[in-house]
């Protein structure tokens, strides 16, 4: 074997040792957090901790309810704001706008995706939460401003791009003729975003929104700073909550020195990694559906 | 009519979010230059920094580049092969499409669960919060977003590209070296920046793993500050003098990421010039 042959063969192991390797990355993630997780559920079951609201990490009594629907909560507020904005804007830059301006905004979109979620906290904490305040008051329910709506209005802006730029990506897969058949046919180009667009597109609008979803779901620091984090069930959108992240993330620190507090924690870890990688990979299985369906 | 009413609503939507946007790049300039100073940049902090005496934030900065760049050498060790081996030379099919999607996963996976995940495995090694821990952690965070970035721009060179130069008798490492690095070189760069960029503004992955310090690293064993924690320490004191630190880092952070940002798109277009089409 001469050495070019040798040289060939060499990288071709060990390139594909390197995908092997990329791939058993995730399962060791999945796996240790699992084996970390299983003292807590060994000890309860997992109604318990998932429906109980009794939270004691002193007596080992360990109920995520609280947690969870603060979670479900602040990015249910966050999707309600942000979906139908994110969607009516990115019609808006595939159907309507110059090819020059779409561009532009993507760009501008594609930065804005990439700034730290600290910044957005920071935002949050100097902004919105004094908005959130005054509102609270006019509306006659006092509120230090840290609370559910606070969270949700930061998130709804955190998400705006990804979603945007998903579903503008998936509206652009659309081929240029079925738009042209439409408008030749005589009707508008609303009535054509009406019944071509949006109707060969609704998987690929709800993976957009999924995406969306999922990252809103796992977001931490931009969260944490605003929310209040207080251990209950919020009642109103100017309570205090705390969502999962914040959770793991203000606790780390004392989770080593009480028992099965860690297994708790990591617990909800690998539930944040579940909810999330389950949804983003139904959003990704669709998208990659879509995009195959493009090229044919 | 119908129309008109959507087109308004549409305009309007966009003009939100477009205002939103820049509402954070605004808030973020107006409170952070007026704190901005040279020796914010260049000191570390010195005794009574927390309550608001003098010093800087020059080993959150030194710390972030040094956190950044191990992590950005550690990623593009592993990301460029396995982005060269998702080419359908090395993979079949449907491995290729089952690590693509695995990676899509990963890149949505909260950078909390990496840092819970990385404390996990240190705490099993007895590793203490150090500038290594921090580079791993950091790695994993950054490794699908390099993949992925890399991929998407090796899968739109030419077949015809690579079909010349194999019916020129060279082998796979040869044709990836001379025609696949040489085409992917752009976008190589741009998803390297891309990744930096993300890395050095994670707070969530490094909040266990990394710690934070008053010193600038002087081993990879050593803890590590770090500007997304100094943000997120300094504005949760009540003191206004260290909050206007926060508004500081938050700014310097935000210039880092902008400027990462840029440079990569013009390098992209610059190299971009000598490519096949």
């Amino acid at each position: 074997m001469d050495a070019r042959r040798f040289k060939d063969s060499f990288s071709t192991i060990s390139i594909r040792f390197s995908l092997v390797f990329v791939n058993a990355i995730a399962f060791t993630i999945a796996v240790i957090l699992f084996i970390k997780a299983k003292p807590i559920l060994a000890k309860t079951t997992l109604s318990h901790l998932l429906f109980s609201s009794s939270w004691h990490p002193m007596r080992g009594d360990f109920g995520f309810f609280p947690f969870i629907i603060g979670t479900l909560e602040v990015t249910a507020i966050a999707m309600i704001l942000a979906v139908p904005v994110c969607l009516l804007s990115a019609i808006y830059l595939s159907e309507y706008a110059h090819k020059r301006f779409r561009a532009f905004v993507r760009l501008v979109v594609d930065i804005l995706a990439g700034i730290p979620s600290v910044i957005y906290g920071l935002c949050g904490v100097i902004a919105v939460v004094p908005l959130v305040r005054l509102l609270g008051q006019s509306l006659g329910s006092p509120t230090t401003g840290y609370s559910l709506l606070a969270g949700g209005i930061i998130l709804a802006i955190m998400v705006a791009p990804v979603i945007i730029s998903v579903a503008l990506e998936v509206f652009r897969t659309i081929p240029q003729a079925a738009r042209e058949n439409s408008l030749a046919l005589g009707i508008t180009t609303w009535e054509m975003i009406k019944h071509v667009i949006l109707r060969s597109s609704l998987h690929g609008i709800i993976a957009a929104v999924v995406l969306g979803f999922a990252r809103a779901f796992g977001e931490t620091i931009a969260v944490l700073m605003v929310v209040g984090n207080v251990a209950k069930v919020p009642l109103s959108l100017f309570d205090p909550a705390y969502p999962l992240p914040a959770l793991i993330a203000n606790n780390y620190g004392e989770m080593m020195s009480i028992p099965l507090y860690d297994s708790a924690l990591m617990f909800s870890a690998l539930l944040l990694m579940l909810v999330v990688g389950g949804f983003s990979l139904g959003a990704h299985l669709t998208l990659l559906k879509i995009e195959r369906r493009g090229y044919t | 009519m119908e129309e008109k009413i959507f087109k308004s609503l549409m305009i309007m939507s966009l003009a939100l979010v477009l205002v939103m946007l820049a509402g954070i790049i605004v808030i973020t300039v107006y409170k952070g230059a007026p704190a901005l100073t040279l020796s914010m940049l260049i000191e570390t902090p010195k005794g009574g920094y927390y309550l608001g005496k003098e010093g800087g934030i020059a080993n959150a900065i030194v710390g972030s580049l040094f956190l950044a760049l191990g992590a950005s050498f550690c990623s593009i060790l592993i990301a460029i092969p396995v982005a060269f081996g998702l080419q359908k030379e090395y993979t079949g099919w449907r491995f290729a499409s089952f690590t693509k999607l695995v990676l899509d996963v990963l890149w949505g996976i909260p950078s909390i669960v990496y840092g819970a995940f990385g404390f996990v495995v240190m705490v099993y090694f007895g590793l203490r919060a150090s500038l290594l821990g921090g580079i791993i952690v950091l790695t994993l965070l950054m490794l699908p977003i390099m993949v992925r970035s890399m991929e998407e721009v090796i899968r739109t060179i030419p077949l015809e590209l690579k079909e010349i130069s194999y019916a020129l008798g060279t082998t796979k490492l040869e044709t990836t070296f001379s025609v696949v690095l040489r085409q992917a070189l752009p976008g190589i760069v741009t998803a390297v920046l891309l990744a930096f960029g993300r890395g050095i503004g994670d707070a969530a992955s490094i909040l266990f793993t990394a710690g934070y310090t008053d010193y600038i690293p002087q081993s990879l064993f050593d803890p590590v500050a770090s500007l997304p924690l100094a943000v997120f320490f300094q504005i949760g004191t009540p003191i206004p003098e260290v909050q206007e630190r926060a508004y500081a880092s938050a700014l310097v952070l935000l210039i880092i990421v902008l400027l990462v940002s840029i440079i990569s798109r013009l390098l992209s277009y610059r190299f971009s010039k000598h490519i096949v089409r």
